[in-house]
C-alpha cells in the first residue's frame, strides 16, 4: 500500500526507509502517563512507531483535564493507562498500543525482568530512588532507557545507553571529501587530459574548479620543490597564481576555486575523532562484537593499509560550475574510487567475520556500504549510569558551571530537582505541594540543597535564594506547555536512538523556560 | 493537615504558577485567582496558521488557561499532514485545517472557544488583528511572516519623543521548524526588533541560474527544475503549472528523467522532483511540539507576567547532540515597518492621486496599487469595488484637505511591493510633513485643540 509512504514523506527526507523501519520495528515502554509521558508517545505515534506499552496505575482526576490533552470529562475516575492508551492508538492504528494499570514504582521493585522485552524505555516524573534502580536493570537487560521530567518551568531529559554507535550522523556542515590535497593516479590522470588554459572562452569557464585546483597545485609544486603551499604567504600567492589564470571577470569556476583552495592546503589523514574510534579498545574485535565493531576493525586495517592514511572515499562531489561532461566523468573517478575503497573494505569485513567464526555474509552489502559512505563522521556516545552521575560527579565541573553566568541557572535546578527528590523523600510531599505558605518548605529545601552539594563534594557551594524560592513556587506542578517542551526533546532522543542516527544528547538536558 | 488540600480544580497545576508570588517574574506579575481569571475571560489570542505548529499551538493554548483563541488558516488537510498534525485524521483529508482543528481541540478541552477562520490572512481586514492581544505565528513561509508583522506594526504609535506607546504594542510571538531544528522568537514592536528588523535571518532560496538549467545540467536537481520552469512553459502554453496536481507533478518527472538520462546524470526520483518543485522542507511532529510549547510558555508569559520572557530569540538544534541557545537581537533603528515610518514631505496642494503615484517611485517604498487610510478613515481603496467607488472621488482633492488639514500625522498604506522579484501584499505607516504650513500648524497644536 502506498498510503503509509505518503503520509510519513516529510519525516521519510530526514531519516529514510531504513530510520523508519528501525522505529517501525521498535517497542516502547512509558512509565507514567502524565502529560511529559503522553506528549512523548503523542509524538512517536505519529511518526509509527511500532508499539508502546503504557504503565500507570493512578486514577483519571481533575487536575489530570487541566494538563493533559489525551484526558477529557469521560475519562474521570478510569485509569490513567487506559485513557492515555485509547487516545494514543486513534492518532495511527498502525501502532500496536496497550496498557498495564500499575505503579511503575511497584514493578521496578518487584518485576524487574518486565523491561527486557522493550527497545527502550521513557521513564517519566521518577524520583532519584526509583530512577537509579531501574537504570541498573535496564542497564543489564541491554535495554535503552530515557528519563524525562518536567517539574513547574524547568524540566530534564537524560539518555542512558551503555554504548550508541552512530554510522550515519548526519551532520549539518561537514567538508566534502575531494581530495585535492591528497590526489590519486585516476584522478590527477584525468586532470591531465583537460587543457585549463583552452582558449576558446566557453570552455574556459566550465572547466570545473576541482581541475583547475589539482592543475594549479601542480604547477605551483613543481617551481617549489614538490611541496605545497604552506605558509599564510604561500597561500596568498596560491590564490594570486589562480587568479591570473581568469580570462574574463565572470568565470564562476574561478571564483569557486578561489574559495576552495584550502582543500589544497588542508592537512592529509584522518581527523582526530576518527582516530580516537579507531584507537578505541572495542576495535580489538572478538566473538561478540557488534556488526559496528567489526567494520571500525576493518576501517583501521583500511586505513594502515591500502587507504594511506585515509579513510575510504565518500564518491559523491559538490555541485560545481562546470560543463555537464567534465562534471558526469568527474563524478564517475569519484565514484569509481569510492567504490574500489567499498571493495577493499567490505573483504576485510568478510575476512574479520571468518576469523571471528561468524557468517562472513552477516553483515550486509548495503550496510557496509553506507559505513564506508559516512566513515569520517562515525560517532560512539557512552554514558556512564545514573548512579555514578549521582554519586560519583566531576567535582571541578560543577563547580565550574555552578558559578558560570550561562550555566548557573540549569544547574542550580538540577541541585534543586535532586533536592526536591530528597525533601520528597523525608517530608511525603514535594516543596510547595500543597496550598499555604511556602516559608517552611523554603527553608527546607535549602537546607537540602545544601545537604545535597555538600554530598557532592561542592562544599560552601549554594544555590540562589530565588531559584528556591521559583523552586517551592512551582510545587511539582507539571504544566502542560513544559510537558509538551519536554517530552518533545525526549522524542527527539528516542528516535536518534532507534534510527541510529543524527547524534544524541550526551550530557542531561535541562531547560528553564 | 486535612485544609492544607486543595479541592479538585482542572487548573491545579497552572495554579502554582498564576496564584503564587514568584522572584523571577515579569514586572508587571500579580498573582491570583483574578489573573487566572482574567487570562481566561479577557486574553484574545490569534493563532495564524494550523498546520504542524498551528495544532500543537491550539493545543497548549488551550491548556495554559487561554480560553478565547482564534485561528486562521487558508489551507484543507493533506495526507502527507498525518504524522505531525495530529488533531487531524485520515477521514479529515480535504476539509479546512482551520475549521478541524478548532473543533478537535474545544471537543477535548471544554470550556476553551475557539474560532476558525478558513481564508487567507490577507482576506482579513487590519482592524481585525487589532482585536487580539497576543498574535502567535506557526507558519512556514517568510512572506506570510512578513505580513502580520507588518499589520502588528501598524498598530504601533510612537508619541512625540519618538517613544513607542505601550498600549498600542501588539506583541507577537513566533515559530519555526526544519528537521529537527527550529526556533522560537518573542517581538514586541517598537521595543524588540520585529520581522523585518532581522529579515537577513532568512536568506531568500537559492535558484539555479537558467543557463545552469538549459545549457550545462550537472545535478537530478538541475533536470527537474528544467522540466518544471523551462521545459512546462514550452510545452503548455499559457497553462499554469500546478504542483498538487498529480498529472503535472508526474509530466515533470518523466521530462526530467529523460533529461537526466540524456546528460548521463544520476538521481532523479519521484520524491526528490515533488521536493524541489514544492520546495518541501522536512518536518516532524518532535520538532513542532517543542517549539509550539516554547512559543506558548512565552504567549502565557506575556500574558500573565508570571516569569521573564525570553529575549528574545531561541534556536533550538537537535541535529548533533542538544543545542538551546538564546540571542538577543537589536532594533534596527531605521526600519520602515516597526520605526516611526518614513518620513515624507509633501506640499499642501498634493493631491491623493499624485501621492499615490509617488508612493510607486520613492526608492524605500515602491508601493504599487496602493490604498490610503488615515486615523481609521479609507481615504481610497483600491478592493473592494464598492469602496473604491465610493473613495474615488478622494483621488482629486489635496491630501492635506484630506487629513483634516493636520500638518504632521501618521497614515498608513497597504498595497504590493516586490521582493526577490515576488510580488507580496504589503503595509507601511508613513510620517506625511506638509511643508508650506509647518510653523502655522505648530502654533495650532500649542494652541491646544
Amino acid at each position: 500500500m502506498a498510503e503509509p509512504k505518503i503520509k510519513y514523506d516529510r519525516q521519510l527526507r530526514i531519516w529514510g526507509e531504513q530510520g523508519q523501519a528501525a522505529l517501525e520495528k521498535a517497542s516502547i515502554c512509558l512509565l507514567n502517563c502524565g502529560p511529559t509521558g503522553s506528549e512523548t508517545l503523542k509524538n512517536l505515534v505519529l511518526g509509527g512507531i511500532g508499539s508502546i506499552t503504557v504503565i500507570d496505575g493512578s486514577k483519571v482526576v481533575l487536575g489530570d483535564l487541566g494538563n493533559n490533552f489525551m484526558l477529557d470529562e469521560s475519562c474521570l475516575g478510569e485509569s490513567k493507562a487506559k485513557s492515555v492508551c485509547a487516545f494514543l492508538q486513534e492518532l495511527n492504528d498502525a501502532v500496536k498500543a496497550k496498557f498495564i494499570e500499575e505503579y511503575p514504582e511497584a514493578l521496578i521493585k518487584t518485576n524487574p525482568s518486565f523491561f527486557s522485552q522493550f527497545t527502550l524505555v521513557v521513564a517519566t516524573q521518577l524520583v532519584e530512588d526509583s530512577m537509579v534502580k531501574l537504570d541498573k536493570i535496564c542497564r543489564e537487560a541491554n535495554v535503552m532507557l530515557i528519563f524525562a521530567r518536567s517539574y513547574g518551568l524547568t524540566g530534564l531529559v537524560r539518555t542512558s545507553v551503555k554504548e550508541h554507535t552512530v554510522i550515519e550522523s548526519k551532520p549539518d556542515h561537514f567538508l566534502d571529501d575531494l581530495r585535492l590535497n591528497n590526489p590519486w593516479p585516476e584522478l590527477r590522470k584525468f586532470a591531465e587530459t583537460i587543457d585549463i588554459n583552452v582558449q576558446d572562452p566557453v570552455a574556459h569557464k566550465h572547466t570545473p574548479y576541482v581541475v583547475i585546483l589539482l592543475k594549479v597545485a601542480e604547477e605551483w609544486a613543481k617551481i617549489h620543490q614538490g611541496s605545497l603551499p604552506s605558509t599564510r604567504e604561500e597561500k596568498r600567492e596560491f590564490k594570486e597564481l589562480l587568479k591570473s589564470k581568469t580570462i574574463a571577470f565572470d568565470e564562476d569556476n574561478y571564483k569557486e576555486a578561489v574559495e576552495a583552495s584550502f582543500k589544497v592546503f588542508s592537512s592529509r589523514g584522518i581527523s582526530q575523532d576518527l582516530k580516537q574510534i579507531i584507537d578505541d579498545s572495542q576495535a580489538e574485535v572478538s566473538s561478540n562484537s557488534s556488526n559496528y565493531w567489526v567494520m571500525v576493525a576493518a576501517l583501521k586495517d583500511f586505513i594502515a593499509n591500502e587507504g594511506g592514511g585515509e579513510a575510504p572515499l565518500e564518491g559523491s562531489i559538490p555541485d560545481m560550475t562546470s560543463s555537464t561532461e567534465h562534471y558526469v566523468n568527474l563524478q564517475k573517478i569519484y565514484q569509481a574510487k569510492a567504490e574500489a575503497d567499498f571493495l577493499s573494505i567490505e573483504q576485510r569485513v568478510r575476512n574479520i567475520l571468518k576469523k571471528l567464526g561468524r557468517e562472513p555474509e552477516s553483515i550486509s552489502k548495503a550496510t557496509i556500504k553506507s559505513f564506508c559512505r559516512n566513515s569520517r563522521k562515525l560517532k560512539v556516545c557512552r554514558y556512564r549510569l545514573i548512579e555514578d552521575e549521582f554519586s560519583n560527579p566531576s567535582i571541578t565541573e560543577l563547580q565550574k558551571y555552578l558559578t558560570d553566568e550561562d550555566y548557573s541557572v540549569a544547574v542550580g535546578f538540577y541541585i534543586l530537582l535532586r533536592a526536591a527528590d530528597r525533601f520528597a523523600a523525608n517530608y511525603n510531599c514535594f516543596p510547595g505541594e500543597f496550598e499555604g505558605p511556602l516559608d517552611e518548605d523554603i527553608s527546607r529545601l535549602k537546607t537540602t540543597a545544601v545537604g545535597v552539594l555538600s554530598d557532592l563534594g561542592c562544599n560552601g557551594s549554594t544555590v540562589t535564594e530565588d531559584l528556591i524560592n521559583e523552586m517551592c513556587r512551582f510545587g511539582a506542578a507539571e504544566l502542560h506547555a513544559v510537558a509538551a517542551f519536554i517530552g518533545g526533546i525526549a522524542s527527539q532522543e528516542v528516535i536518534k536512538l532507534i534510527t541510529k542516527q543524527f547524534l544524541i544528547s550526551r550530557s542531561p538536558s535541562h531547560a528553564m523556560e | 493537615m486535612a485544609d492544607s488540600v486543595a479541592p479538585p480544580s482542572r487548573s491545579r497545576d497552572l495554579d502554582k504558577l498564576l496564584l503564587r508570588n514568584g522572584n523571577l517574574v515579569g514586572p508587571n506579575f500579580e498573582p491570583g485567582a483574578e489573573l487566572r481569571d482574567d487570562l481566561q475571560e479577557y486574553a484574545r489570542i490569534l493563532v495564524v496558521g494550523a498546520g504542524g505548529l498551528g495544532c500543537e499551538l491550539l493545543k497548549d493554548l488551550a491548556l495554559s488557561g487561554f480560553k478565547n483563541i482564534d485561528v486562521i488558516d487558508m489551507d484543507r488537510i493533506e495526507v502527507t499532514n498525518l504524522n505531525r498534525q495530529f488533531l487531524f485524521r485520515v477521514e479529515d483529508v480535504g476539509k479546512p485545517k482551520a475549521e478541524v482543528a478548532a473543533k478537535r481541540v474545544m471537543e477535548r478541552v471544554s470550556g476553551v472557544n475557539i474560532v476558525p477562520h478558513f481564508c487567507r490572512i490577507e482576506d482579513k481586514e487590519i482592524p481585525f488583528y487589532n482585536d487580539f492581544n497576543i498574535i502567535v505565528l506557526g507558519l512556514d513561509s517568510i512572506e506570510a511572516r512578513s505580513y502580520i508583522n507588518s499589520v502588528a506594526c501598524s498598530f504601533l504609535e510612537y508619541d512625540s519623543d519618538d517613544k513607542p506607546r505601550e498600549e498600542t504594542i501588539k506583541p507577537m510571538v513566533d515559530g519555526g521548524t526544519e528537521g529537527f531544528k527550529g526556533h522560537a522568537r518573542v517581538i514586541m514592536p517598537g521595543v524588540t526588533p520585529c520581522f523585518e528588523c532581522t529579515i537577513w535571518l532568512f536568506p531568500p532560496q537559492v535558484k539555479f541560474p537558467l543557463c545552469t538549467l538549459a545549457e550545462t545540467p550537472r545535478t537530478a536537481a538541475h533536470c527537474i527544475e528544467y522540466a518544471h520552469l523551462i521545459k512546462w512553459d514550452e510545452v503548455h502554453s499559457g497553462k499554469a503549472f500546478d504542483p498538487d496536481d498529480p498529472e503535472h507533478m508526474k509530466w515533470v518527472y518523466d521530462k526530467a528523467v529523460k533529461r537526466a538520462e540524456l546528460f548521463g546524470i544520476p538521481g532523479v526520483t519521484y520524491s526528490l522532483t515533488q521536493g524541489v518543485v514544492k520546495n518541501i522542507i522536512p518536518a516532524i511532529a518532535s520538532t513542532n511540539a517543542i517549539i509550539s510549547a516554547a512559543c506558548a510558555l512565552e504567549t502565557l508569559k506575556i500574558a500573565s507576567g508570571c516569569s521573564k520572557t525570553l529575549a528574545n530569540y531561541l534556536t533550538y538544534n537537535g541535529v548533533a547532540g542538544l543545542h538551546i541557545k538564546v540571542t538577543e537581537f537589536v532594533k534596527d533603528k531605521d526600519c520602515l515597518v516597526c520605526g516611526p515610518g518614513v518620513l515624507i514631505e509633501l506640499d499642501s496642494s498634493v493631491t491623493l492621486e499624485k501621492f499615490i503615484n509617488l508612493l510607486e517611485d520613492h526608492p524605500k517604498l515602491l508601493i504599487s496599487r496602493a490604498s490610503v487610510s488615515h486615523r481609521g478613515k479609507n481615504l481610497y481603496m483600491q478592493a473592494p469595488p464598492v469602496l473604491e467607488e465610493m473613495t474615488r472621488s478622494n483621488l482629486s482633492l489635496a491630501l492635506y484637505e484630506l487629513m483634516d488639514k493636520v500638518a504632521k500625522d501618521t497614515i498608513h498604506v497597504t498595497g504590493t511591493t516586490s521582493k526577490d522579484g515576488k510580488k507580496t501584499s504589503c503595509l507601511r505607516k508613513l510620517r506625511v510633513v506638509f511643508k508650506a504650513i509647518d510653523g502655522v500648524t505648530d502654533m495650532d497644536t500649542a494652541g491646544g485643540a
